[in-house]
């Protein structure tokens, strides 16, 4: 069984004793098919049981353990450490406030989780003894993709907009509003504009496909966000140029 | 201490957890709920089941099979009464969820499509993809976000339940952001803390599975029941034990040892069947134990494949083809390739039998109530008892909904029967002790143990000795390490004595929990002197109705070991039999 000697920078930060985050280093043997999180895993075992830092799934399911590898957002149990050289350096995910070592501060996050409507607002409703809404597997494909986001928060630690504009309602959340408003039972969609096409809704995205170039469940925010873009565009037409067209 | 006042508090929002406060804000708006968790909801392990939730909805199928499936599947000890109820409600459940959004797999016509599992003798799983729980989840969650009365707690470990006057009038947790406690002042607690994996080395449960639901409620005097029923998935990766789901099976894969024979059929659950055309209850599609067992014989033999993680066995999907595991299981095909360097649509997959699931937890009547009046308790933490000795695979998601509502339900009952208000003296005093003892861990100075020394050697233990076979002889061992560890317990010393995200603290404090819940385990395991479902005694091979066709139920004690007593199994309609599940029986 293989074992190599990797040498981790890890940022720490306890705002009880630290005036500022620092660096520590770390060496840790590792085996050849261990990821970030195994690494981290071990520290806390066996040299560090100080290092705090969230996981549970350690198989991209849960998205507890998104953070910084070598300044890129990534889930630590998917950063296999077999593509990294030399020191690794592992920081908590970017653009959010730093609780305590690599634990973020995601109150923000989930304020606009709930802002955007991410459930089912039926467009007919149906009571439990009628049975369930018929649904083709093209109508599903039509939003499935979206449905898949893990809540990790890569995409917003990619976003160079979020960076900028900490109001921009960001990539989950606005794939996740659009995965409902796709959805063939859903008759929500006007309820939800009202967040996602507002001012820090879908326009402050410039579409650098970051959130989709990171996220590890293939969710693609960055072509949620253009698809809701060019509805709201149409909306606009419609209410303003061709007023006929809304009833 | 700060005090947050509440109807109805419920520990742990994962499905079902969630499941419950959607039933209370949805029947009483005027209810307020406190969801206390030490993760945020989407980080709940139910996100981790796969292969998905069985309820009949196919003309082919009946209630009646459903409930022979689970009875015989759970051999016998699963409560006939609380099945029935819970197979009439599944179907229900599921077009629930389906009702707010899940996104379920689906047949041409648009009709919801299930799919083979383990042990069933129907297909009636409903899936969606090979990401079920996950869904199931995110839905339950996202659905909670639109009632204004759920006021969620998020990374809030509980410590303590409250009680009053033989009431559970709330409970203490320590707020992770601070480091400080709370008190919660509820009229009824419900507990969905989910299970206990997490006190094995080698397990699919995340690292938030450490019973701390189930070890509250036993601190509290509430028995632990069937706790020596621990369920072994037989198909994780070796190499961290990720789960495989079921439904690889279900789909038409197969076992092979290393000689390449599909080895099942030499432990009753042939003839084989024929490649890619799987049959219903037998071979590939028998039940977790079994399939669990025919395994460690196997490795007995010397016919398992040497993996640099141990032995193992291949789980072969290659005659599926690429599109069909696409389809049906992308996330298997995705986590074999990242975490064993396999693409199961070119080579078979080494696969070993791991940790899953509790069949045991917290004593429960058919309405989720406890002996505790005002505590309640659903899902994997809980033992209502649907599952029996061992636990049909996609039972589980719909026991989380159907008994998650079961519990709500009950609370409401037990809240319009005019529950006196708790003294506020009394609550404070109890929460005060319990605060003094995480202070007390937290100060504690000279000690000479670790949290990682501990917890190690409870993995170990109950790795060599209350794994798929057993003995008495192992399992006095295991006991004896097991009190000796809850002594040692008491001098671990913490690195860490600061406030924020203290997770040597949490870690401390899962520790107390799984000691706990680990200690049931082997003593109820050495009490039962007969082998049932995936509870295996070398030393007491057969089944013994006579004296075991009984509930176990480990009682808690401060200072001693636990003491373990029985309560009868509620028999309606079906008399233990043999289960077939040879071809024979098709």
């Amino acid at each position: 069984m293989s074992e190599r000697l990797v040498e981790l920078e890890v940022l720490r930060y306890n705002p009880e004793t630290d005036s500022e985050p620092r660096l520590q280093r770390y060496s840790v043997a590792c085996r050849e098919e261990w990821v970030v999180l195994d690494a981290l895993n071990h520290i806390k075992e066996s040299i560090d049981p100080t290092l705090s830092y969230r996981w549970s799934c350690h198989m991209a399911v849960c998205g507890s353990c998104g953070m910084m590898v070598n300044g890129e957002p990534k889930l630590a149990c998917k950063a296999f450490l077999r593509n990294y050289e030399g020191v690794i350096r592992v920081e908590p995910l970017a653009h959010f406030p730093v609780e305590r070592d690599l634990v973020t501060v995601i109150d923000d996050f989930m304020d606009k989780l709930k802002r955007v409507r991410p459930y089912l607002i039926p467009k007919e409703v149906k009571a439990v003894s009628d049975g369930e809404y018929r649904q083709t597997p093209a109508e599903l494909k039509k939003f499935k993709q979206y449905s898949m986001c893990i809540n990790c928060m890569l995409c917003y630690a990619a976003c160079p907009e979020y960076g900028i504009i900490p109001k921009f309602i960001g990539p989950a959340a606005i794939a996740l509003a659009h995965r409902y408003n796709q959805d063939s039972r859903d008759g929500g969609r006007a309820a939800r504009q009202e967040e996602v096409a507002a001012t820090e809704g879908v326009w402050e995205c410039s579409f650098t496909g970051a959130c989709s170039d990171v996220c590890p469940e293939h969710v693609d925010p960055a072509g949620a966000l253009q698809q809701v873009k060019i509805r709201s565009t149409l909306d606009w037409y419609k209410e303003h140029l061709m007023p006929w067209l809304k009833a | 201490m700060e005090v947050v006042s509440t109807d109805v508090a419920i520990i742990g929002a994962g499905g079902a957890g969630l499941r419950a406060a959607i039933a209370i804000a949805q029947s009483d708006p005027k209810l307020r709920i406190a969801l206390i968790s030490k993760v945020y909801p989407m980080r709940s392990h139910t996100c981790a089941a796969e292969g998905g939730a069985a309820g009949v909805i196919k003309s082919d199928d009946s209630l009646e099979h459903h409930f022979n499936d689970t009875v015989g599947g759970g051999d016998w000890l699963s409560d006939q009464d609380a099945v029935d109820y819970f197979i009439r409600e599944a179907p229900k459940e599921l077009v629930q969820l389906e009702h707010w959004g899940c996104p379920w797999s689906r047949e041409d016509n648009g009709s919801v499509a299930v799919r083979p599992f383990g042990g069933m003798k129907k297909q009636r799983t409903w899936f969606a993809a090979d990401k079920s729980g996950f869904h199931i989840l995110h839905t339950l969650f996202q659905t909670s976000l639109q009632f204004e009365s759920i006021r969620r707690f998020d990374e809030f470990y509980a410590t303590d339940l409250l009680l009053d006057e033989g009431r559970c009038a709330g409970l203490v947790a320590i707020e992770m952001r601070s480091g400080q406690m709370r008190r919660f002042d509820a009229r009824a607690v419900i507990v969905a803390g989910g299970g206990a994996g997490r006190m094995f080395p080698f397990t699919t449960n995340g690292a938030i599975k450490t019973g701390d639901g189930m070890a509250l409620a036993y601190r509290a005097g509430v028995p632990l029941k069937d706790m020596e029923f621990v369920q072994y998935h037989p198909t994780g990766l070796p190499s961290t034990g990720t789960l495989l789901t079921e439904a690889c099976r279900g789909e038409g894969g197969v076992l092979l040892n290393k000689n390449g024979r599909r080895f099942l059929q030499d432990y009753g659950m042939g003839p084989e069947t024929p490649l890619g055309k799987p049959v219903l209850k037998t071979m590939e599609l028998g039940p977790r134990d079994r399939v669990s067992q025919a395994f460690w014989h196997e490795q007995k033999k010397g016919n398992a494949i040497q993996t640099q993680w141990g032995d193992a066995m291949l789980l072969d999907l290659r005659h599926l083809g690429e599109k069909t595991i696409n389809e049906r299981l992308p996330l298997v095909r995705d986590m074999s390739i990242s975490y064993m360097g396999v693409d199961p649509v070119k080579d078979p997959v080494p696969v070993r039998p791991v940790v899953h699931y509790m069949m045991g937890g917290i004593h429960t009547d058919i309405r989720a109530a406890t002996s505790l009046p005002g505590l309640f308790a659903a899902g994997e933490c809980a033992c209502v008892s649907i599952n029996g000795a061992n636990r049909l695979g996609s039972n589980s998601l719909t026991e989380l909904l159907v008994f998650g509502r079961r519990a709500a339900l009950s609370a409401m009952e037990y809240l319009h029967a005019d529950v006196p208000a708790p003294r506020d003296a009394a609550l404070a005093a109890h929460a005060a002790a319990a605060q003094g003892r995480v202070r007390e861990l937290m100060q504690r100075t000279g000690g000479t143990e670790t949290v990682a020394g501990v917890r190690k050697e409870m993995m170990q233990t109950m790795e060599a000795h209350a794994g798929i076979y057993r003995s008495g002889e192992g399992l006095a061992a295991a006991c004896a390490t097991l009190a000796d560890l809850r002594r040692r317990y008491r001098a671990i010393e913490l690195h860490d004595k600061t406030n924020v995200y203290n997770t040597d603290l949490l870690q401390a404090l899962e520790l107390g929990s799984m000691l706990d819940c680990a200690e049931a385990v082997t003593q109820s395991a050495l009490a039962r002197r007969e082998s049932r479902g995936a509870h295996q005694r070398i030393d007491f091979a057969a089944r013994d109705d006579k004296n075991y066709l009984r509930h176990s139920l480990a009682i808690y004690r401060p200072t001693a070991v636990p003491r373990v007593d029985y309560c009868d199994v509620v028999i309606t309609k079906s008399q233990p039999g043999v289960r077939d599940y040879s071809g024979a029986h098709a």
